[in-house]
């Protein structure tokens, strides 16, 4: 339970934090954070919960976005990125960055509380 | 806490996104900052445009004076309506920064000599060549000219807050695309950046002038004599655009000839520059225009026809724009990076342009009396040079610093601190009229405004730099061409080499009056044009620039075409702009074709020759006998001249194409047909075209086996992205034509902007370019012309008032401009 509060949790703060153009691209690392000290977990869940949500989160965005664009855009940035122009590869890079940032950063958390 | 796990973790985290927040080097560049560019709330993606986009948006906005409707068509080709003109120009700037910020702005930096600044020190070299070369010079002096003239001015001023209002409303997400990934932002929009675009155009169009420096070696190398013979100073095939025969003033500026010309200028025993310019205008960098008067169309009324032919860019150089006022409404293409439309028509008369070619750029060898450069000789006496300082700044590099001594001769691009490819410790000034002060804008301003013939003369005849022909048609059935520009009055020969830079004597005497240039109105046959051709014949009283300035063939066939032509419709003009045939080919195939012996040919060489003669003479794309001529006329070519240019240890200038083909047509025993590496034989033409005809035969295999035989896809054409990202270019596109051929397109160059104008009431008009209005490659509009542009088909242009413009069903978008 605690695994999918904090999953939905990330993701949600994360989303929202990213509508302020005042934060930085990198602010979902802080929300990672912040949940995994408020909902301890052990660090590899803590770690899973940061990379799931984040992996769901921007693999789910550039999903909707690539869809809504016909793949216009990511075939282009997947033949400029060394990806053949494939656009799948393309969100799921993307989605694997947010999560691996997100997941380490979860991970940073979990420790703060733990004994 | 477990401090030892948390430190590892927190190391780890913060280092992942240090390093997915910086670019790493990639190769020669860098990549984008990862973490940013491929965050979905901020990065690349927020650039993809929903396919079903709408682009309906009320504005509120201060710096307008009265509320202002855009509506957009189809194909997103804006139709301004504004109480007045400065509200008009506003609304075209923030039109220009939505659509194609990031290239108004990175041309810009390039004419400023500043892409270091955004790329790196890759860029050195181009930026050091625009600076040395004078752009911001004589993008200021422009400024200036062009802030003296209230409309203009006014213009700028709008225009200018316009993109900056858009810029102003920007959100990180929402900057184009190429900004995140070259990781910079945009800067606000001054009015020296239109000034400095528009010097790049006059770079584009008359910076050809370099050519002196390879003159100058070529006639040293050669001699004199030789020179004459491999540069002839007209061609005879030529078909001015004033026709032969026409009786010319007598001129009121009188030329003065140097008197020691032969022993201090035609003189071989200077070994002059060799230096190879970074950055060289397409040789192609041209155009057609052609109006012709009502008595030749079925309408009854004049047509008017353009295509410039530039480099071919995505996005676009152009952008189709409708701007409406009260007092005028006018269509075209506009530059996204300055106000008004450059070419099209208004509801009274249309213009289009094309290159007069005519030389405006000349180098002075200068003697300084040291490498301080503050002391140069004149006329008998040092004299005291201005030092102008350039600093280019480099990203991630301390700033370059370029001192440029300013003299009467114009400003010294060559000196011994400029270390191009092979300097040669000399010092070289450059003397353009593209310093020089002038307002160009005024004349697209006024052109967009006119009513009749005598607005459009008025509003040309200020014009300077680069020199055009403005092709002219009225409703009121008038027709017109004249070649404008502030030209100088030279001897012969003037400026074709590097000239002596030590006294007045050599200095420019005087610019040709603008009511002296080639011109006429309504001629007789029944219709103007122009293809960049010598615009007159010998009899004219001025100097034109050396030949290879100019092209012979696409006039030679536009005026035939014309010529033959009546009861024209606007599908003929389609059929004509596009038209493919091969004129050169026409006149030098059977010359070539006589050398031949079929008895003297094994099997594979008497198959090539077949292609070549059974061939329609026709550059379609599925023409193989097309690629052959071509790899045969190459051959020839390079059999004929290569032989002499072998030993040359400097860059040299090679002759056209036209002087072999010229020189084939009058002479069957041409002097440069013998190989001089044979000391044993005396080769002749039929030699070379046996010889040429064997060499290309393992090419032809090659394309054969590759299937790249045909035309369309040997030549291949394709629009690059302007960084030259081929994932954001359009590649192999199956079209035809060539360089001497009507539809101009080369690899990656062409017909720019396509343009045709009834001058019916309404005026009815087709259009199409290669490319999109939207600059965005992640918009479906990036390049939705292009595929009609490849097919040669045009869009019917909607030209609306703004009654109509509300309910015709084409229209699809709407801004609405509410003063704030």
């Amino acid at each position: 339970m605690k695994f999918i509060v904090s999953v939905i949790l990330i993701a949600l703060l994360s989303f929202t934090a990213g509508l302020f153009v005042i934060f930085p691209w990198w602010s979902f690392a802080v929300c990672a954070v912040i949940v995994s000290i408020a909902i301890p977990q052990k660090p590899y869940k803590s770690f899973l919960s940061g990379f799931i949500a984040l992996f769901l989160l921007w693999g789910a965005l550039a999903f909707m976005i690539d869809n809504k664009n016909q793949h216009l855009l990511s075939t282009k940035v997947a033949g400029i990125l060394p990806l053949n122009g494939n656009y799948i590869l393309l969100i799921l890079l993307t989605a694997l960055v947010g999560a691996l940032v997100a997941g380490f950063a979860a991970l940073t958390g979990s420790f703060v509380r733990k004994k | 806490m477990r401090i030892i796990p948390l430190l590892i973790s927190a190391a780890v985290t913060t280092g992942l996104i240090a390093a997915l927040n910086m670019q790493l080097p990639s190769g020669k560049t860098k990549t984008p900052r990862l973490g940013f560019f491929l965050s979905p709330q901020r990065g690349f993606w927020q650039n993809a445009e929903p396919a079903d986009v709408s682009f309906d948006k009320d504005i509120k906005i201060a710096g307008i004076k009265n509320n202002a409707e855009v509506y957009f068509d189809d194909r997103l080709v804006p139709h301004i309506y504004a109480e007045n003109d400065i509200d008009a120009y506003f609304i075209q700037g923030y039109l220009h920064a939505k659509f194609r910020l990031w290239q108004m702005e990175f041309q810009a930096y390039a004419a400023g000599g500043r892409l270091s600044e955004i790329i790196g020190e890759s860029m050195l070299p181009t930026d050091k060549y625009f600076r040395r070369l004078g752009m911001v010079y004589g993008a200021e002096r422009a400024l200036e000219a062009m802030s003296k003239n209230e409309e203009t001015k006014q213009a700028m001023d709008a225009y200018t807050d316009g993109v900056n209002a858009y810029i102003g409303s920007l959100k990180e997400n929402d900057i184009p695309f190429e900004y995140k990934l070259l990781d910079y932002k945009p800067e606000p929009w001054t009015n020296l950046k239109t000034a400095l675009f528009l010097k790049l155009m006059s770079f584009d169009l008359t910076g050809q002038g370099d050519d002196d420096l390879l003159y100058t070696n070529t006639k040293n190398f050669f001699g004199w004599e030789t020179f004459k013979k491999l540069f002839p100073q007209r061609a005879d095939s030529l078909n001015p655009i004033i026709p032969k025969g026409t009786v010319f003033e007598k001129p009121s500026v009188e030329v003065k000839q140097p008197a020691n010309l032969d022993s201090v200028y035609f003189a071989t025993d200077k070994n002059v520059s060799n230096i190879i310019p970074p950055v060289v205008p397409n040789k192609n960098n041209g155009s057609n225009n052609w109006a012709v008067s009502g008595s030749k169309t079925k309408s009854g009324k004049p047509i008017l026809c353009n295509d410039p032919h530039l480099g071919l860019n995505l996005p676009s150089l152009w952008y189709e724009i409708q701007i409406t006022t009260p007092t005028y409404s006018t269509y075209g293409a506009s530059f996204p990076g300055a106000p008004c439309v450059i070419i099209g028509f208004n509801d009274s008369i249309a213009w289009g342009v094309t290159n007069a070619g005519r030389d405006v750029k000349d180098f002075y060898e200068l003697k300084f009396k040291d490498s301080t450069m503050q002391l140069y000789w004149f006329n008998g006496a040092w004299r005291k040079a201005e030092l102008r300082k350039e600093i280019v700044k480099i990203k991630g590099k301390p700033d370059d610093v370029e001192n440029i001594a300013m003299t009467v001769f114009g400003p010294v691009m060559y000196d011994k601190s400029y270390k191009s490819k092979n300097e040669d410790g000399k010092y070289y000034a450059v003397r353009w009229t593209a310093h020089d002060p002038s307002n160009e804008l005024k004349t697209f301003y006024k052109l967009n405004h006119s009513k009749n013939y005598s607005d459009y003369v008025d509003a040309i005849s200020t014009y300077e730099c680069p020199g055009q022909n403005f092709a002219f048609a009225s409703v009121n059935g008038d027709i017109a061409i004249r070649q404008q520009g502030k030209f100088v009055a030279k001897w012969n020969r003037q400026g074709d080499f590097v000239m002596p830079g030590t006294d007045s004597g050599f200095l420019w005497q005087g610019y040709i009056p603008a009511k002296e240039n080639p011109q006429m109105m309504n001629p007789s046959r029944g219709f103007v044009s122009s293809a960049n051709q010598m615009a007159v014949d010998s009899s004219y009283p001025y100097y034109l620039g050396k030949a290879s300035n100019f092209a012979v063939y696409r006039g030679y066939i536009i005026n035939r075409r014309l010529s033959g032509m009546n009861n024209i419709t606007l599908q003929d003009m389609q059929q004509l702009q596009t038209d493919n045939y091969n004129v050169l080919a026409e006149m030098v195939r059977p010359v070539l074709l006589k050398y031949i012996d079929l008895k003297e040919l094994n099997n594979d060489e008497k198959k090539c020759v077949e292609y070549i003669s059974k061939w329609n003479l026709k550059n379609d794309i599925n023409e193989k006998g097309a690629t052959i001529f071509k790899l045969f006329w190459d051959s020839v070519y390079h059999e004929v001249y290569d032989d002499e240019y072998a030993a040359a240890k400097l860059p040299l200038f090679k002759p056209d194409r036209a002087t072999l083909a010229e020189a084939l047509l009058k002479d069957s025993n041409y002097v440069f047909a013998d190989n001089i590496n044979t000391t044993y034989k005396v080769e002749t033409m039929k030699d070379v075209v046996i010889t040429a005809i064997r060499k290309i035969l393992p090419v032809i295999r090659d394309l054969e086996k590759n299937d790249q035989l045909e035309w369309g896809a040997y030549k291949d054409t394709y629009i690059n992205h302007i960084l030259k990202i081929p994932a954001l270019s359009r590649l192999h596109l199956p079209i035809g034509g060539g360089d001497v051929m009507i539809n101009a397109t080369t690899a990656n160059h062409g017909p720019s902007w396509r343009m045709i104008v009834e001058m019916t009431t309404p005026v009815k008009a087709y259009a199409v370019y290669p490319g999109g209005e939207s600059g965005n490659p992640g918009s479906k509009y990036y390049d939705s012309f292009v595929d009609s542009w490849v097919q040669g088909k045009y869009y019917p242009v909607l030209f609306l008032k703004k009654q109509e413009a509300r309910h015709n069903a084409r229209i699809k978008w709407h801004f609405t401009f509410v003063k704030a």
